[in-house]
Order: C-alpha cells, then sequence, then structure tokens
C-alpha cells in the first residue's frame, strides 16, 4: 500500500508566539517549530499500516518554507520512507490554494491512502483534508479515532457528539487523524540518523493568491484578576449571588 | 504535566545541527512522558525504574556514540552530550544507569575489546538485553585505583579473579562486569588489565549497598569475587596498565559535564517557576531582590555551563579534547549545578523539602554526583598538575 501523509510545520503548542511588525503574521524569532500534534497521529498511522503489511511506502508531502524540510525529517525519523516538500515562502491563509498545490502533487502520486492530521494547531481550520478529497474526487472521513482497511475497503470510527459515527469507505481515499487513534512513537535515535539519508525532494511550487487575507492578529484580552469572595459555608450565598448576577451563569 | 521548554539566553540551540536538536527533543519529551511521573516515587522507594529500560534501549540511549555496526545509534559526540545532559534533566541516577552501560562498559569493549568480543557483546548491550557494570573503585582504594588489590591470575584453563569492588552502578542488575584488576605485582601499576565478568560466574557476588539519602533510584552495590575462574577469552585483549580504565573514566566524565547542565537547568526552572507564582507580602517571591539575585546567578552559570559543555563536545568530536579539558568541565559544571540545586532548594522554602519539587532530589544526586567519577577535589589537583606541571596527588 503506498501512503501520503500531508504534514505542517508549525509553533510548537508551549512556545509564546509575539505577533510581528505588521500586525498580521507572527513574529517567528525565537520560535520552536514542530511537526503538528494531529499530524503525528496520520504518520504512526501509516507506518503501522506498513509494517502491518510487511511492504507498502509512506510518503510525506508537506508545503512550507525551506525550514519545513525539518519537520519532514521529523516524519522520516519517525520511519517514513521519504518526503516531497512543495516550497513556497508562506503558507496561504486560504486553505483552498494549499489543498490545490498539494491535490496536484498526491494525484501525480497515485496514492491508496491521503492521511491528514484533522486539524492544524496554528489555524485550527480542519479544511485541507476534505478540500483535497474533493478536488480528487476521493471519499473523505475526518477526524477519525479507528480505522481498519481489509480488501480495498476501510471502517474508520469517528467520535461524535453522544456517539461513535462508523464509516466504511473504498480506497483511495483521504481520512483526517483524531486524537485517540494512536499513540505516536518518539523518532528514535537511529532513525534521527537515518532520516538524513533518506530522499527529500524539494519542489519550488507557486501558489495562487486565494480569495482570504489576515487583516489583523491581536492577542487574546488580558484575564481579570480572580476575586476570592470568602471562606467556607459563608461564601455560598455571595458566591451564588455573583454567578447569578455577574457571571449570569446560573 | 507542563513540557519543559529548556533553558537557552545565548541561543545556543542555535549552535547546534538539526540531528543534534532532534535528539536532544526526542529524550527530553521521553523523559518528560516516561520519567518524571515516576522519578519521585522510585527515588522514595530506593530503585532504579528498571521498567523504563527496554523503552531507553528502542530510542537508542546506550552506547549513542558508538558505531551503528554493532547496533548503536552513532551519533556524534554532542548529541551524546545533549542525551546524557536530557536524562540527568529527569534524574541523576537514570542517567548515571545510561552512563555505565555505555561508556563504562560498551566504550571499553568496543575500545580494548577483540573484534569477536565487540561483536557478541555490543548489540545485545544496545538492546538492553544485557545490563552491565564496571568494577574499578575497590573499598579502601577510591581516588587512588592504582593502588588497587584485586588481582587476576593465569591458570590453564582462564584467569581467576580475587578482590571486591565498591560503589558499583547497576552491580546487583548486571549480567556483566567489567572488572579491573592486576594481573602482576602489587605495586605494577602496568599489569591492570580488564576482565569480562559474566554476574553468574561461581564466586562472583553483588550486594546493594543500604542506607544511601543519595542517588536513590539508582542500584549501587559491593562486588565480591572469590576464586572466580574465567575464560581466557574474558580478558580484554587491548587494555594495559591503569590509562585503560581512566580512558573510560575520562568518556564517563565527559557525559557528565553535560549531565550536571541537565540538572542545573531542571532546577533553575523549577526556581524560575515558583517565584513568579509563589505570593509573600503581597507579590511573588520573583519581585524581591534577594531571589532575583538568586536567578540571575544561576542563569549565567548555566549558560557558562552549557557552552562549556559544547565546546568540550566539538573538542571531542574533532579528536582534539584532553582528560584535562574533560576534568575542567566535570569540575565545574557538577559544582555549579549542586550549587543551583541547594539555590533553588532555598528559595522553594519549606516547599523545597518535599520529593514533588526536584531541586532537594537533585541537590542529593549531585553530592554524589561531586564525588564520583574523580572528585572535585582530585579534578583540581588534574589541573593543578596540567597548569604547573607538578604533581600533588601524593
Amino acid at each position: 500500500m503506498k501512503i501520503a501523509v500531508c504534514v505542517k510545520r508549525v509553533p510548537d503548542s508551549e512556545t509564546r508566539v509575539k505577533i510581528a511588525s505588521d500586525g498580521k503574521s507572527l513574529d517567528e524569532a525565537g520560535v520552536k517549530f514542530i511537526l503538528n500534534p494531529y499530524d503525528e497521529f496520520a504518520v504512526e498511522e501509516a507506518l503501522r499500516r506498513r509494517e502491518h503489511a510487511g511492504a507498502g511506502e509512506v510518503v510525506i508531502v508537506s508545503l512550507g518554507p525551506p525550514a519545513a524540510q525539518e519537520t519532514i525529517r521529523t516524519a522520516l525519523a519517525m520511519g517514513a520512507d521519504r518526503g516531497i516538500l512543495l516550497q513556497a515562502d508562506r503558507v496561504p491563509a486560504d486553505g483552498l490554494e494549499v489543498a490545490r498545490a498539494l491535490g496536484a502533487e498526491l494525484k501525480a502520486g497515485a496514492y491508496d491512502l491521503v492521511l491528514f492530521g484533522k486539524m492544524a494547531i496554528d489555524d485550527y481550520n480542519h479544511q485541507v483534508g476534505p478540500m483535497v478529497a474533493e478536488l480528487l474526487d476521493l471519499p473523505c472521513v475526518t477526524a477519525i479515532a479507528h480505522l481498519e482497511i481489509a480488501g480495498g475497503k476501510g471502517t474508520a470510527e469517528r467520535e461524535i457528539e453522544g456517539g461513535v459515527e462508523v464509516v466504511e469507505f473504498r480506497l483511495p481515499a483521504v481520512l483526517t487523524t483524531d486524537k485517540g487513534l494512536n499513540e505516536p512513537r518518539y523518532p528514535a535515535l537511529k532513525g534521527i540518523m537515518a532520516a538524513k539519508k533518506k530522499p527529500l525532494e524539494v519542489k519550488p511550487t507557486a501558489l495562487g493568491a486565494g480569495s482570504l487575507e489576515v487583516l489583523a492578529l491581536s492577542p487574546p484580552p488580558q484575564r481579570k484578576d480572580g476575586r476570592v469572595v470568602g471562606e467556607g459555608s459563608a461564601a455560598v450565598p455571595e458566591l451564588l449571588r455573583l454567578l447569578r448576577d455577574e457571571a449570569k451563569v446560573l | 504535566m507542563t513540557k519543559f521548554q529548556g533553558v537557552d539566553f545565548y541561543d545556543v540551540d542555535g549552535l547546534l545541527s538539526e540531528e543534534e536538536r532532534a535528539v536532544r527533543d526526542t529524550v527530553r519529551q521521553w523523559v518528560d512522558d516516561n520519567l518524571m511521573p515516576v522519578i519521585a516515587e522510585h527515588y522514595l522507594a530506593g530503585g532504579f525504574p528498571k521498567h523504563l529500560v527496554p523503552q531507553m534501549a528502542e530510542l537508542g540511549l546506550f552506547g549513542a556514540n558508538l558505531p551503528e555496526e554493532y547496533g548503536c545509534a552513532g551519533l556524534n559526540n554532542v548529541a551524546y552530550g545533549l542525551i546524557m545532559q536530557e536524562l540527568e534533566r529527569g534524574d541523576s541516577g537514570v542517567r548515571s544507569f545510561a552512563s555505565v552501560q555505555g561508556a563504562l562498559v560498551m566504550y571499553p569493549i568496543h575500545a580494548f575489546g577483540s573484534d569477536e568480543q565487540k561483536r557478541h557483546w555490543l548489540p545485545k548491550m544496545a538492546s538492553g538485553e544485557v545490563i552491565g557494570c564496571f568494577g574499578l573503585t575497590e573499598p579502601d582504594y577510591g581516588s587512588n585505583p592504582a593502588g588497587m588489590i584485586t588481582v587476576a591470575r593465569e591458570s590453564e584453563s582462564g584467569w581467576i579473579l580475587n578482590g571486591a569492588k565498591m560503589w558499583i552502578t547497576n552491580g546487583s542488575t548486571a549480567q556483566v562486569a567489567i572488572v579491573w584488576a592486576k594481573t602482576g605485582k602489587p605495586d605494577d601499576v602496568e599489569s591492570i588489565r580488564g576482565f569480562i565478568v559474566p554476574t553468574d560466574a561461581n564466586g562472583f557476588s553483588a550486594q546493594d549497598q543500604k542506607g544511601k539519602l543519595s542517588l536513590r533510584a539508582s542500584d549501587t552495590s559491593e562486588l565480591v569475587l572469590q576464586d572466580v575462574c574465567v575464560a581466557k577469552d574474558a580478558l580484554l585483549p587491548k587494555s594495559g596498565g591503569l590509562k585503560s580504565p581512566l580512558l573510560c573514566l575520562t568518556q564517563a566524565r565527559y557525559g557528565i559535564a553535560w549531565g550536571a547542565v541537565g540538572a542545573a537547568m531542571a532546577c533553575y526552572d523549577e526556581a524560575v517557576g515558583y517565584a513568579k507564582t509563589r505570593v509573600m507580602f503581597g507579590k511573588p517571591i520573583g519581585g524581591f531582590q534577594l531571589q532575583q539575585a538568586r536567578l540571575a546567578e544561576m542563569l549565567t552559570e548555566v549558560t557558562k555551563a552549557q557552552l562549556l559543555c559544547l565546546q568540550l563536545g566539538r573538542l571531542k568530536d574533532q579528536g582534539k579534547v584532553t582528560p584535562q579539558q574533560v576534568s575542567l568541565a566535570k569540575r565545574n559544571n557538577v559544582n555549579i549545578a549542586t550549587d543551583i540545586a541547594r539555590e533553588t532548594r532555598r528559595l522553594l522554602g519549606a516547599n523545597g523539602i518535599l520529593a514533588e519539587y526536584q531541586a532537594m532530589r537533585h541537590l542529593a544526586n549531585l553530592e554524589s554526583v561531586y564525588t564520583y567519577e574523580g572528585t572535585h577535589d582530585i579534578h583540581t589537583l588534574i589541573l593543578g598538575q596540567e597548569i604547573t606541571g607538578l604533581n600533588a596527588f601524593n
């Protein structure tokens, strides 16, 4: 089975981001970038499929700046076979532009399965996976937490409000992965050394302008200090009053 | 559990290669996920977290700077140092385990062993299937290993070893011990050779040393060898003289210099977090000059120690490092790490004595690290001799 995993380079969730002087992008100085955590589930799942089958190929595809090679190599260190970077100066805000570029690359690859993380933790858009599926005219199941594949067909489970949805689909297909699907492995030290020698193709990619533009970024408002309304049972009436009248949650 | 972010005031990260950072990040995350949640309980219970050994092997942490042909990761020495740093950020005992396995057992087999010994032992040790220990120090010969009284006599069928070794990390866990013994007269230092001794050999016994108030998450034992017979091929053929075990110690001390930075970073990080959130007299204690002085001092020393290690590692990778340079780094870094742990313990007030926090555990550990692998004082004399050309050891 030939599996493509599309990954994104994103700021570490623990990093303190600063808004750049243009007021609409992030200041990347001193920011640590990582493989998008939801994409780790996709990489892990692809590796498990390949290991289970004892054959196949896992190809990592990313769109981004030259530094995204490092992100691809993280996935290669986990065990993927090769990487492709669609190199662009910037990742456009419009997910459709990203999907078009990825779609064109994936179409040529004849993959049995295309995996994405369900979303990237920088823009929270959940868009690119389903858009690629649409562009390639392939079935798509999003946010899967369980997967089985046999005989050219797959069954995926999605955790939905109050239950589990079971979806059957035919291959090839596009899937986006959610937490709970698996426990991603660490890139072992030998894997890190091996990743240097694995093929990583860099393809300069021209992107359309897209129809979305970020006008401004602003940090969330500072939270006000908390207030201690009293201690023990004596505080309860005042607490209830505040929850009712001020917070209006009761 | 929050992820450890490291301490990097001088963009030392920018001096590391992508692979070096990737190795560091993998070990850092593994420590956060697997070691930090259990270290306090193992420390209190007084035992090494053995269940972590297969994971450590899987990651490739054992003998990581030895060649790939023996199942090792083949990393450079900077990446190896970063592994030690991250392990000791968790606990000195866990770093000690990896140091002994890699630098004191796998290294001598690689450096002084025959091809057959290397092919037999190294892959099994890289995979964690075989755990090793290193027997040099004796009850009466610590800083002066040349005086050792353990002897090996050649017999028709092999070698017969007699003697005792003390303060042996992994001693009761190990399946194999590298034992250093004199093959000649009691004063013949040149006759010191290394032997690969299976710990299940007749006459070999290991007894855990009880009552430790430091390195509690590490097994430390006394080894007794009473007419232990081993085959001829137990001898490390290329070992000869005291310089052989000292070469091993240089490897281990190199890792310790890095490890101490990890412990220091853990404490500094804890101190900063506590200083910013602990409120006293109406404001965070970090707002008081006394605590700021503490923190400024810690950050300065951590940063200096990081740069010391990095250049030491680069020299080692270029094959230019001297044992005296390693001594300087071990001496300085363990010393400042101990000071930082103590200052963090104090900054944390009463909370600082709890196992829930890291500082006092690191402080207690570092008192051992200060003393083992060449005491602080011995490294002072090594440097003194290097500077003056005069021997002040005796």
